[in-house]
This record gives C-alpha cells, sequence and structure tokens, in this order.
C-alpha cells in the first residue's frame, strides 16, 4: 500500500512539473501505443493461422513442402505489412 | 520490506523524474538514426551501404576466378550455396525453368539487402543501413519499373494493362470494384508495401535492441540500490542476446521476403493468368 502511494505520489509531481508541450507529447505517445497496439491484433492472428495451415499442409504432404514455405512466406509478408504499417504509425505519432 | 523498496527503486528509475535529471529516458529518435556527415553528404549509413555492395561485388568477383572444374571450396563455395538458393528456393518456386535468366538481378538484390541488414547486429557498428527509407524506397521504386517494364514487354502496353485492370474471369459487372482496387494495389501499394515492410522491419529491430542495451546500462550502472538492480539488468541483458540472434534470423527473412516478391512480381508480369 505504502508502494503504491509512493508510486502515486512520484507519477502526480511528474504530471505536476510538465509543461503544457510535454503533456501533449505524453498524450501522444498513450496513442502511439494504443494505435500499434490496436494494428497487431488482426495480423497476430492471421500470421497465426497461416503458419498454423502451412505447417497442417507440410505434414499431409512434406513432398511439397518446398512450396508451401514460400507460398507461406508470401501470406507472411503480405499480412506483416499490415502491422508494419501499423508500427510507422507508432513512429510518426511518438518522434514526428 | 525489501520488496516494495524495491519496487519504487524501479518505478523511480523508470518514471523520468522530472526536474532531478537521471533516470530511464529514451532518447529522441534523430540521435539513434541520423548520424553526422564524415565528409559532406557521405554519413554512416552510406559508407555501410557502398561497403555491403563492395563486399559482394569482391565476393562473387573472387569466386568466379577460382577454377570451376575442382571441388568449391572457400568463396566459390559460399557463392555457389547463394546462387543454388537464389535459383532453387526462390525462382523456381516462383517463377519456374522460364525464369533463370532473372538469376543476377535477384542474386544482386538478395546480396545487397542482405549485407545492408546485416550490420545492425555487428558490435561497434549496430546500425543496419536499410533502418533508413533510402535504400528500400530506391529498390521499391528499382523494382516497380522493372516489372512494369518486363510486363510491357512481354504483353505490350495494352495487354499488360488489360491483364492487370481487367483480370480475366472476373464477372463483367465487378470491374467496376475489381479495376480500381487492381489499379491501386498493383501500381501504389506494391513498391509502398514492399519499401516499408523491409525499412519498418528492420527500424523496429534496431530500436528494440536500442531500449534493452539503454535499459541494462541504466540498470547495471545505476547509483543507488546497486545490490538489487544489477541482478534485475541481467534480465534485459539477456533478452538483448536473444533479439540480437533474432535479429539475424529477420536480417536473412527481410532479404529473402522482399526477394521473393520481386521475383513473384515479375513471374506475374511476364506470365499473365488465362
Amino acid at each position: 500500500m505504502e508502494a503504491l502511494t509512493r508510486i502515486a505520489h512520484v507519477s502526480a509531481r511528474v504530471a505536476a512539473e510538465l509543461t503544457p508541450a510535454e503533456l501533449k507529447a505524453n498524450s501522444a505517445a498513450q496513442m502511439a501505443g494504443l494505435a500499434y497496439g490496436l494494428a497487431a491484433i488482426g495480423p497476430g492472428i492471421g500470421i497465426g493461422m497461416i503458419f498454423g495451415k502451412a505447417i497442417e499442409a507440410m505434414a499431409r504432404q512434406p513432398e511439397s513442402a518446398g512450396m508451401v514455405r514460400t507460398t507461406m512466406f508470401l501470406g507472411v509478408a503480405f499480412t506483416e505489412a499490415l502491422a508494419l504499417i501499423g508500427f510507422v504509425a507508432f513512429i510518426l505519432l511518438k518522434f514526428a | 520490506m525489501f520488496s516494495t523498496q524495491l519496487a519504487i527503486q524501479v518505478v523511480e528509475k523508470l518514471v523520468p523524474a522530472a526536474g532531478e535529471g537521471r533516470g530511464f529516458s529514451f532518447p529522441p529518435i534523430n540521435t539513434i538514426l541520423r548520424w553526422k556527415d564524415v565528409v559532406p553528404g557521405i554519413n554512416k549509413v552510406v559508407i555501410i551501404a557502398i561497403l555491403s555492395a563492395l563486399i559482394g561485388t569482391v565476393l562473387f568477383l573472387v569466386a568466379s576466378m577460382k577454377d570451376a572444374r575442382k571441388a568449391p571450396k572457400g568463396a566459390r563455395n559460399l557463392a555457389e550455396i547463394i546462387v543454388e538458393f537464389i535459383e532453387k528456393n526462390i525462382i523456381m518456386e516462383t517463377m519456374g525453368k522460364s525464369g533463370m535468366g532473372w538469376t543476377p538481378f535477384l542474386l544482386t538484390m538478395f546480396v545487397f539487402i542482405y549485407l545492408c541488414n546485416l550490420p545492425g547486429i555487428i558490435p561497434f557498428i549496430q546500425m543496419p543501413a536499410t533502418a533508413r527509407m533510402g535504400i528500400p524506397a530506391f529498390m521499391a521504386l528499382l523494382v516497380w519499373v522493372v516489372f512494369n517494364a518486363t510486363g510491357i514487354k512481354h504483353q505490350g502496353l495494352f495487354g499488360y494493362f488489360k491483364n492487370v485492370l481487367f483480370p480475366p474471369g472476373v464477372p463483367k459487372a465487378l470491374y467496376i470494384l475489381v479495376t480500381p482496387i487492381e489499379l491501386i494495389s498493383t501500381l501504389v501499394v506494391r513498391p509502398f508495401s514492399l519499401a516499408v515492410r523491409l525499412f519498418a522491419n528492420m527500424l523496429a529491430g534496431h530500436l528494440l535492441l536500442v531500449i534493452f542495451a539503454l535499459l541494462s546500462q541504466s540498470l547495471i550502472q545505476a547509483e543507488t540500490m546497486r545490490v538489487f538492480l544489477i541482478p534485475i539488468g541481467v534480465l534485459p541483458f539477456g533478452l538483448l542476446i536473444f533479439l540480437t540472434a533474432f535479429e539475424i534470423l529477420v536480417a536473412f527473412l527481410q532479404a529473402y521476403i522482399f526477394t521473393v516478391l520481386t521475383a513473384v512480381y515479375i513471374g506475374g508480369a511476364t506470365h499473365p493468368e488465362h
């Protein structure tokens, strides 16, 4: 309990001593985190499904593993692009 | 009692203590990514890019001068492994046998991007040249020009754009929907996503390494509560080593994906779907 109050005091002191510009930067940073988190949900599920299905296909037909792997990486690349655009949005919000 | 004091200590270390001038704070991004010019117009990133182009060229020149009749070893062995990898795992899987003529282009692209990515994990250099937008953007533009030119060369200007904008086998009424999507996805999104994928992957890896290096440094070099903070600092340091190993994989994977996508785009432009 004592620790929690100390932590609250520390953050209150930090918030009180910030200038408006710094406060704005802080909220932009929080929004940036939120934006990247939201952008990562869909691609996360998608990449999981792609890898799962590719493993299924490889286990079913090991002789087609090479083709499946190439196609799998293609799918991963396209899906991942969404998360990466989210990451770029994060960078822009946080630093630009 | 110790644990609560420890928590406070860690929080005070992590929350930038305003006015006190100590604690952990992330440096502005320019100090991580923007390098001073050594010679006007030439900074660290440019040097890395030039060096990786040189290293790749020298490797393959040396390999080509070795006797081809003997069993390959050394530089020639390495070069043959890379060429074989490009031919078997990239061209055969995406373009088929007719795409073998593209080996030099894809090989150059793969080796250059891989060697540009790799300095991100080499100690004391630790800056992937592809973590700045310049090189990925230029490579993506090059790929864009190459695959469009190939399509126009093989199918004619009219035939190529007809196949891109009006893909065969789609019901006539759907063209209202399909044509704008195809136009944007082929001519705008393809080069954009190629460039952003490479750039953002390398930048994310670089930032991760920076964050964990700074975290372990500020915990290990703590001024107070050293007995507790130094053992905690071992954790981000371990993760730093793990992430460095992971970045080797990412560097290879991004070069591979860039090359495979180039091959797919060129293959699609050469042989339209019927």
